[in-house]
């Protein structure tokens, strides 16, 4: 296992950053896409709520593998072409962000309601209510699960390897091919996720160690 | 667009894959559910002795994919004797998976149970193993059904991953039909339908399992409570 390490490590490295740099931005822009479908799930309007609450179902409760195979062979029979880290990158968005949206729809909902209506005593509008008051507190509040769910994002991300990117993943099945050593390689890839993951969950400890301390629940 | 014919003519095949992930899927569920509570006994009885192998186990099965364990399993297995076909590594990828997810939910269920419960109980001169059957698993049940639901649902999903590793799953005989009739649309979406069944399921199964427990347990607790704080 280290001497596969050893012989292979810029080639495992090299997944190993292509596998952190897709988790990392599908993180990042379903973080985005994912606070956005929080508010349209609270939001007042049925009509907002209900289109939200579908599409959380949908990519909650479908394996991440199918979802990945009809985005990647989808798109091009209605004419997008997609190169296949684009399409890995927007699957793993899409599939956060219903998830993320889950964690601070659940975020929100711990805000005292006399904070809301404070604010809009005060005049404060409701797009500078979420700015400013609601959602500064739904991340601190949302720290623990969110580190869950970029650890479960950077373990999904090893099945983007069937469509050819060459993640951590495929890089390990391409040394294991080529040396013969299935098992020295997957150990010594299962090394590296287990590396990462628990360097992000430590991480994530010292962070909420931080950061506790003038929530809006306590 | 959507050609419900289509579907009909390739049923045999998805009846097929059906089959293979119900089956699989609860095998591999029960060696999670079984394993990871000799795991969370094993570490209760003997904290000092198996504390740390069981904790680490459990830190290996929340940091690596489910992925690189099918491919120990299938792949890395025969270097070291281990030949299993691959429904075989499917179950076992999945139930070992699983278990260390499990173990920790069953921690949680058994830490929630006041120290004071069992200081009485050994007070009383119940043995630790009676102590476990008749106080602790009854009210760690009711705790643990919701968490325990969430699981099986993410394991049923996770299952998906089986069809890398050749399994004729759901998803992998979907891709086949998509390679032989060149639709896109239809196979995909029929097989999204039918896990969002069987999870759908999966989390009716375990409300109503909650509901049950809820509706036994409390009354019976709180009448005994009551029963003290007058008596």
């Amino acid at each position: 296992m280290f001497e596969i390490l050893l012989n292979h490590y810029p080639v495992l490295l090299k997944g190993l950053t292509t596998t952190l740099v897709v988790s990392l931005s599908a993180i990042a822009l379903g973080l985005v896409l994912g606070v956005l479908l929080a508010f349209g799930l609270t939001s007042r309007y049925r009509l907002v709520r209900w289109p939200c609450g579908l599409y959380r179902s949908f990519w909650r409760g479908t394996p991440i593998l199918l979802q990945l195979l009809l985005v990647y062979y989808l798109l091009p029979e209605i004419g997008i072409e997609i190169a296949p880290i684009t399409a890995a990158i927007l699957t793993l968005t899409l599939n956060t962000a219903a998830f993320q949206s889950e964690i601070f729809r659940s975020g929100i909902s711990h805000i005292p309601a006399g904070q809301i209506e404070a604010a809009r005593m005060a005049g404060i509008s409701a797009w500078q209510t979420r700015r400013r008051i609601i959602m500064p507190q739904v991340f601190r509040l949302t720290l623990p699960p969110l580190t869950n769910e970029i650890i479960t994002i950077l373990k999904n991300s090893s099945l983007i390897s069937v469509i050819a990117v060459t993640e951590l993943m495929r890089v390990s099945e391409q040394i294991a091919s080529r040396t013969f050593q299935p098992l020295e390689t997957y150990l010594a890839a299962a090394l590296l996720y287990l590396a990462v993951n628990l360097v992000l969950a430590r991480l994530s400890a010292y962070l909420e160690h931080r950061m506790t301390g003038g929530l809006a629940t306590e | 667009m959507f050609d419900i014919a289509l579907l009909w003519d390739v049923r045999g095949l998805i009846l097929q894959g059906l089959w293979n992930t119900l089956w699989i899927c609860f095998f591999g569920c029960l060696l999670a559910v079984s394993l990871g509570l000799v795991l969370a006994a094993l570490r209760l009885a003997n904290p000092r002795l198996f504390g740390y192998p069981v904790a680490c186990y459990v830190e290996i099965c929340r940091g690596i994919p489910l992925l690189i364990l099918l491919f120990l399993l299938y792949y890395g297995g025969p270097s070291i004797g281990l030949r299993l076909d691959a429904e075989i590594a499917g179950v076992t990828g999945i139930g070992l998976y699983g278990a260390g997810y499990f173990a920790e939910i069953y921690r949680g269920g058994f830490k929630s149970i006041p120290k004071g419960q069992l200081e009485a109980a050994r007070m009383l001169g119940i043995s630790p193993w009676h102590a476990l059957i008749r106080i602790q698993i009854p009210q760690m049940a009711r705790l643990i059904v919701p968490p325990g639901t969430n699981q099986l649902i993410i394991l049923v999903k996770e299952s998906a991953l089986i069809s890398i590793i050749s399994v004729d799953d759901l998803t992998k005989n979907a891709t086949t039909i998509v390679n032989q009739t060149f639709q896109v649309i239809e196979p995909y979406l029929a097989v999204a339908l039918l896990y969002w069944l069987m999870i759908e399921l999966v989390a009716r199964g375990g409300y109503a399992l909650e509901k049950r427990l809820a509706n036994r347990q409390p009354r019976h607790v709180a009448q005994k409570d009551n029963s003290h704080a007058n008596g």
